[in-house]
């Protein structure tokens, strides 16, 4: 097997705008205060909305009394469930409704929702409503959910414990009869936190419903305007033809943005008003009402041979899913479907559940399910490397899949570069030098080195684009993706340039609107690149076909000696000074022959149907899995033997990127993906007590800030151009928060010697940890 | 709710006679009350900086601020950062670092750092992390932006 990627040949772009990092052309808009999000806007007439959570992890509504908080002057709507369609929601399970109804499920659900004059009405308001409960038992983590006598959360859907909302089995191999052959084995239980997102712009909607034609606006801040336009009308039984949704600015989302906020009560709100209302969530609401990653406890099993060959691997995943399933389901495939790692492992037995408590939901934040097992088992394949004298990056590269291998369930690794990633992360970071003498430090500190292995996956799903040219020559493009600050618009404005060899300034890159924009699914699942900048490029093939056409007759050539050249002219190669421009053959098209210029193009990634021959796969969810991508991240940590505080000093996250569009862009995408996983490793967590939320704020729930990163985080861009995303380019927006916890954990473990198998590892872990490691050696005198 | 208070306050070198509810933050003010919606709302509680404005040239966070204390100050936001329509170094730096993410932070930062280089025109990059302890970037990771603003001062 090849060593290394052999690229097929990939488009090549015309002129120098693919590859350059062009400042984006929102940036100056967002460092001047003059870029608008949604709670910048304002409506004539606007009320303020906001939302009652339930004091309650798990009760009974028996009666509501909301006539005093009607009563109160400014207040113009208050609904409870009685007030609207009874109607579920959920991506894959339909199990939330829009306020509680009949039984709250978790402390902070909403239950009520006002719009008033002004916020401190609203929230004056959100006293003075009365709601009986009777108090139910709770099921607070997943153990207590998956006891025989455990409260049922929902009603049950079927065979089964009630409490699981999903059930995944996968088998490869025969995973059973290979232990004995194994030479090490190591055994241990991880436990991951509920992460949040904590985007800095909290959740925020602005509807208004036309009085005459009952059409409803949504401005909000989303990852996806086309599923709130669906999961809108689906919640308050409105077609889809009756709802508008554009996209302001977004402050942030990395998953917590994907399914519905609060679009549908807000606009159920500006109903029952009769005028445009704005729900902003402070951030506190936002903490306990929004979602979370799903915490996550995983038992796993791994086992080689003496030369460093993975034979057999096990795992059992509990993902604690909250009160609802949302996006649970999906995660708990997409970690089922990760959890043996970018390794070929022939023997494999996965068992995952996505458990029902009465806690906040989980759902989508980036890496969605990945980071939870990516921990697990980069972790347990240090332990290996250990137990077998081996080298880490080694033991890595005696199992990382190559080109051509399949990935657990069969599907193809059509790029296999996790060998390039490992050997430059090897080669950046100086690894042999600095894994045996360690920087030296001062009394009391240690230094380390980790790392971690990265395989994940981009595109899924559908997009569509549409790319016209006005009678100028320049373009516009229309896809429907939300730009959520990752620099999508920017990278997109560059497919097209470099497909028709235009500057950035011939180009116009629209926003979202769902009345005018071509449908795409979600910025998601690090697919946005991939997978709309491959519809692009393939409506401007289309457009190219059609101003060959007309270039043809203008110049009296045959379309096939005909070449793109840079800034809009089409050319007849080998004769320099024979071209015509882009607006010349517009207006060709416009008035003499052939109409209009416009093409678009739609696709829907090609998902790989499970080989049901090779692996045993019991309750998958169906998913549109995507392209494999590679990377490689190591850490260098400073653990205070004292505090147990860890310093992150240095880290080196090498990334194929397949093509960098705009290396800083992807540059920028590596460091704040690496940044997050530094707060997931050493700082992030939710923490609830009795039920209850203890920080939703951002005083209690610490974000890493600028003291707590290093400003050495240096991202290292391979560029294996292959498969059809633009020029080769693949996706790398969710890849970098994937790999940084076992990478800081593995380089604790090599600082101290100290055993983590939780995170976050805050000082009293890591403390705890260093005198377990450091017990047996005391009593050895 | 308690009566409204009169006071007059400078903000980007203009006078602006308000009437408020005491309990109004300055935050509140400027956005609600005068649309300067520049100053974002990240959390309201003094934890994220979002909403950062400058008092007599230091960072100041407007949502734990109220506007009563503040009559006769010098209050500067980020719309009154640019001159004559040229971007300040500041953020011309962070632009072209490709710095700039979601954005939301921006405000908070573009004023953190022009108090850190109005104090200190040539600031290390620990200097600068220093400066932005109390702004949250979720987005960048902050390198580049750390990056960005020592480079104005000829830093690396
Ligand atoms: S909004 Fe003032 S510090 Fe967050
Ligand atoms: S760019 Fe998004 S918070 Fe800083």
């Amino acid at each position: 097997m090849s060593h290394d990627a052999k690229p097929k040949p990939v488009p090549v772009p015309v002129g120098e705008v693919v590859g350059q990092s062009v400042p984006k052309p929102d940036a100056r808009e967002k460092v001047t205060g003059r870029a608008l999000y949604t709670d910048d806007l304002v409506l004539p007439g606007m009320l303020h909305g906001a939302l009652l959570g339930s004091p309650h992890p798990h009760a009974r509504i028996l009666a509501y009394d909301t006539s005093r908080a009607k009563a109160l002057p400014g207040v113009r709507a208050v609904l409870t469930a009685e007030d609207l369609p009874p109607v579920d929601i959920g991506p894959v399970i339909k199990d939330q409704p829009l306020l509680a109804r009949g039984k709250v499920r978790y402390a902070g659900e909403p239950v009520a929702a006002v719009a008033a004059v002004d916020l401190p009405t609203a929230r004056r308001a959100l006293e003075l409503i009365d709601i009986r409960y009777e108090v139910l038992p709770a099921a607070l983590d997943v153990d207590a959910a998956l006891r025989p006598d455990a409260p049922v959360i929902h009603a049950p859907r079927g065979e089964g414990h009630p409490n699981v909302a999903t059930h995944i089995r996968l088998v490869e191999g025969e995973p059973d009869k290979v232990w004995a052959r194994c030479d090490a084995i190591i055994e241990d239980v991880y436990e991951t936190p509920a992460q949040q997102h904590v985007y800095l712009e909290p959740c925020t909607t602005l509807a208004a419903v036309d009085p005459d034609t009952g059409r409803i606006t949504i401005h909000t801040s989303t990852q996806t305007a086309f599923r709130v336009q669906a999961i809108t009308a689906e919640a308050l039984a409105v077609p889809m033809s009756r709802i508008r949704v554009q996209v302001p600015r977004v402050g942030g989302a990395f998953g917590g943005k994907v399914e519905s906020t609060n679009q549908p009560i807000t606009v159920a709100l500006a109903k029952a008003a009769g005028a445009p209302v704005r729900l902003t969530f402070s951030r506190t609401d936002d903490m306990r009402m929004m979602r979370s990653r799903h915490g996550a406890r995983i038992y796993m099993r791994t086992g080689a041979t003496r030369d460093g060959r993975i034979l057999a691997r096990q795992v059992r995943i509990h993902y604690d899913t909250g009160a609802y399933a949302d996006d649970g389901p999906f995660v708990a495939a997409i970690g089922s479907y990760f959890s043996r790692g970018p390794y070929r492992i022939p023997h494999v037995d996965v068992e995952c559940w996505s458990v029902y408590t009465n806690k906040l939901r989980a759902g989508a934040f980036r890496g969605f399910g990945n980071p939870q097992v990516h921990f697990a088992s980069e972790i347990q394949v240090d332990r290996l490397a250990e137990a077998l004298g081996m080298d880490p990056i080694e033991l890595r590269l005696r199992n990382a899949l190559e080109t051509g291998e399949k990935w657990l369930g069969g599907a193809p690794v059509e790029s296999g570069t996790l060998r390039a990633c490992l050997e430059k992360a090897r080669e950046v970071s100086d690894w042999h030098r600095r894994r045996e003498r360690p920087s030296t430090t001062s009394p009391g500190k240690r230094r380390g080195l980790g790392i971690a292995a990265v395989g994940h996956v981009s595109a899924l799903l559908g997009s569509s684009a549409t790319v016209r040219l006005n009678e100028d020559g320049t373009v516009n493009v229309s896809t429907g993706a939300v730009d959520t600050g990752q620099g999508s618009d920017t990278a997109l404005a560059q497919v097209a340039a470099g497909a028709l060899g235009l500057s950035l300034e011939q180009i116009n890159f629209s926003r979202p609107d769902t009345d005018t924009s071509p449908y795409d699914w979600c910025t998601g699942g690090t697919r946005t690149t991939f997978t709309v900048g491959h519809v692009i490029t393939e409506a401007c093939e289309q457009v190219r076909e059609q101003l060959f056409e007309h270039a043809s007759a203008i110049l009296e050539r045959p379309v096939k000696q005909l070449e793109l050249r840079p800034g809009g002219v089409v050319g007849v190669r080998g004769e320099p000074g024979l071209s015509t421009t882009f607006g010349a053959i517009s207006g060709y098209a416009l008035y003499v022959a052939g109409g209009p210029i416009i093409a678009s193009s739609r696709w829907l990634f090609p998902a790989w149907q499970l080989d049901t021959r090779r692996t045993k796969v019991e309750g998958l969810p169906s998913m549109g899995n995507g392209f494999f991508v590679f990377a490689a991240q190591v850490a260098e940590v400073e653990v205070d033997e004292v505090t147990g505080k860890v310093d992150v000093l240095e880290a080196w996250c090498v990334h194929d990127v397949g093509r960098a569009l705009n290396p800083a862009a992807a540059a920028g995408q590596v460091q704040g993906g690496f940044v997050q996983g530094l707060g997931y490793a050493l700082t992030e967590e939710l923490v609830w007590k009795d039920g209850h939320l203890v920080n939703p704020s951002m005083s209690g729930y610490k974000v890493p800030g600028a003291l707590d990163v290093p400003v050495a985080i240096h991202p290292v861009l391979l560029e294996r151009a292959f498969g059809p995303g633009p020029f080769g380019a693949k996706g790398v927006a969710e890849v970098g928060v994937v790999g940084a916890a076992p990478a800081i954990i593995n380089a604790i473990r090599h600082a101290t010697g100290a055993r983590l198998n939780q995170i976050p590892a805050t000082g009293e872990r890591v403390l705890r940890a260093l005198l377990a490691h450091e017990a047996p050696a005391t009593k050895d005198g | 709710m308690s009566d409204k208070v009169s006071l007059s306050l400078t903000i980007n070198g203009a006078q602006h006679a308000l009437t408020v509810a005491p309990e109004r933050t300055l935050l509140d003010v400027l956005r609600e009350e005068l649309r300067m919606t520049g100053t974002r709302r990240g959390c309201d509680a003094g934890d994220c900086g979002a909403c950062t404005v400058l008092v007599d040239g230091l960072p100041m966070l407007s949502c734990l601020s109220l506007p009563a204390r503040l009559g006769g100050r010098d209050i500067r936001t980020i719309e009154g950062v640019e001159s004559g329509g040229e971007l300040h170094p500041v953020q011309r730096a962070l632009v072209q670092h490709g710095a700039v993410q979601c954005g939301f932070c921006m405000s908070g930062i573009v004023l953190a750092a022009k108090a850190l280089l109005a104090r200190n025109p040539s600031p290390t990059l620990d200097e600068v992390r220093h400066a932005l302890g109390s702004n949250v970037c979720r987005c960048s990771g902050y390198a580049r932006v750390v990056e960005a603003i020592a480079s104005v001062g000829g830093r690396p």
